[in-house]
């Protein structure tokens, strides 16, 4: 069971914002999804090591040349903020 | 000419022949969607401009040359995760509703490469997360077989848009089932590819260590031509794999070997089997109640990272109360995240949190990669036995519209699905026939990076249906 508390200090974690009504919602519905996936426990993984990536490739690289072109999709790219100013987004501040 | 019994090869060869033009052809479909969207809502958005100018281009080549490659021409639907630049790309949230795509999906540039028409945007369950289709921000899809059931997810827009003649083929993606679930409950054909087949640069993403982008046509090669165009190495996706790693294939119907899932098939479907030939053998899918647990906490792990991104910063949808000057950036995020997302992605992003959280990340996610680790090796041995496995692609049928509403009864309609994007295998539904008059799928999941045969035994048991 995860109460109501936890479901605040997740929701902070998490950056979303949930009301009173959601905060109970989710306690049960999360409680009732944990209880089902708790069931691993059951599993012996004693000497099993974790997968990390299922195809089996490790350290892929590419040489390291920058991108000179790609302004016409940085500028797409900007172009989708909100708010922006010259090249940047732009945030709320931060300091008072 | 009946345009609505179209296949690619059918398709080319009336283009190759001049019985109809590739404008004409774009025409068909866009026309059909303009008046059977309203009711579907299997589209976002139709591409109409984009489609016309690359029909035009096909049939200047056909009028030129006298011949074109084997997709051009064809109209595809791309689901709405997958960016096509210039085009609004939503992945069904309002987060992201005034969003446009700043450049083109690998798998996008490689269909326009090869000419294919892009008809439009289809719907889907917001951030690809459901099985019905019914968490898009943007309205129910419904299946067009019965609208009063869903059509699947959460590809059910690309899914319900073969079925209903919208295109002749669709890309939609799966990190649990969201392709082949919906091919099933529209009775089309779904494929997903091996981990690591096709790129996942704009793809939006969801679990990135599951998903893929898969497709969907009326047959099995219709689904084979559109996958082979969209496949292969991408240097923005390094997760892709190298051509070498790809397994060939080519098999002898009497030697075939046919692990079947215990316990799920009658006596009758058993002894159809049979007659193909091969060698039937009873399996059971290594720990399949455990590998939807293992699903629902890296699913939502991965996902609540991936999510993190949408600060109402960086993208378009921005509360319009919360001015930039107004609160602090605390404030900011939390309002932006609180009325952006929807209520499936709120919930998965927290129960990621909770289970990557301090304390808590070892006890799940540490014992999920576990696992699942497990369930892979238990896959390899019991493809040492048989070439392929057959298991039905879902426990019933498509579910009536608003049936399902506790998320645990939605999560267990991925019970047989999960396991191929827990081991990274390829997988596909192809429709097996019917039960009260809705279509039913049978799923083939083959061996690692043995694409091709999943393929080929996908014709030999798509037979049956027939």
């Amino acid at each position: 069971m995860i109460s109501k508390e936890q479901v605040e200090h997740i929701a902070k974690l998490a950056r979303i914002e949930l009301t009173k009504k959601e905060k109970e919602k989710f306690s049960n519905e999360l409680s009732a999804i944990l209880d089902y996936i708790d069931k691993l426990n059951q599993v012996n993984t004693g000497n099993i090591r974790p997968i990390q990536q299922i195809t089996g490739l490790d350290n892929v690289a590419r040489n390291d040349i920058a991108k000179t072109n790609n302004q016409d999709t940085r500028n797409k790219i900007l172009e989708q903020a909100p708010e922006k100013k010259d090249n940047y987004f732009k945030v709320p501040k931060i300091f008072e | 000419m009946n345009l609505s019994k179209l296949t690619i090869e059918s398709a080319h060869k009336g283009l190759m022949k001049k019985e109809f033009s590739a404008v004409e052809l774009a025409k068909f479909y866009l026309d059909k969607i303009e008046k059977e969207n309203k009711e579907i809502n299997d589209f976002l958005e139709i591409t109409d401009k984009l489609a016309i100018k690359q029909a035009k281009k096909v049939d200047d080549k056909i009028s030129q040359r006298g011949k074109i490659g084997e997709i051009e021409g064809i109209p595809v639907a791309i689901k709405d995760n997958i960016l096509v630049e210039a085009y609004k790309t939503t992945s069904g949230s309002k987060i992201l509703e005034n969003y446009i795509a700043p450049y083109d999906a690998t798998a996008v540039r490689k269909l326009k490469e090869a000419g294919a028409v892009i008809v439009g945007k289809t719907n889907l369950d917001e951030f690809a997360m459901g099985s019905s289709t019914e968490n898009s921000a943007f309205g129910v899809v419904k299946n067009p077989i019965d609208k009063t059931r869903v059509p699947g997810g959460s590809s059910g827009g690309s899914a319900a848009a073969v079925t209903a003649n919208h295109c002749l083929v669709a890309l939609g993606s799966d990190t649990g089932g969201s392709v082949r679930q919906p091919a099933a409950f529209c009775g089309v054909v779904g494929f997903k590819p091996s981990y690591g087949m096709v790129s996942r640069y704009g793809l939006i993403a969801l679990a990135s260590s599951l998903d893929q982008i898969g497709t969907f046509g009326k047959t099995i090669g219709d689904a084979k031509l559109i996958f082979d165009v969209i496949k292969g190495k991408d240097e923005m996706d390094s997760t892709t794999i190298p051509d070498a790693k790809i397994k060939k294939s080519s098999i002898e119907y009497e030697n075939l070997r046919i692990g079947i899932l215990k316990g799920c098939f009658s006596d009758e479907l058993v002894k159809n089997f049979e007659e193909t030939g091969a060698e039937i053998e009873e399996v059971g899918i290594p720990h399949l109640d455990d590998a939807l647990a293992v699903y629902y906490i890296i699913m939502p792990a991965e996902a609540s990272a991936n999510l993190a991104r949408y600060d109402g910063i960086k993208y378009g949808f921005r509360p319009k109360a919360d001015q930039p000057r107004a609160g602090s950036l605390l404030d900011h995020y939390l309002k932006s995240r609180a009325e952006g997302f929807g209520e499936e992605p709120r919930r998965r992003i927290m129960l990621g949190t909770y289970v990557l959280s301090a304390g808590y990340r070892d006890a799940y996610y540490g014992k999920a990669q576990k696992v699942r680790a497990l369930i892979k090796k238990e896959f390899d041995e019991i493809f040492k036995r048989v070439d392929v496995i057959l298991a039905p692609t879902t426990p019933t049928p498509a579910f009536k519209i608003g049936e399902k509403k506790d998320p645990l009864s939605m999560y267990l309609s991925d019970i047989y699905t999960v396991p191929a994007n827990l081991a990274g295998l390829p997988a596909i539904s192809i429709p097996i026939g019917k039960e009260n008059g809705l279509p039913i799928g049978l799923q083939i999941i083959g061996p690692q990076f043995y694409d091709e045969l999943v393929f080929e035994v996908a014709q030999i048991f798509g037979q049956l249906s027939k």
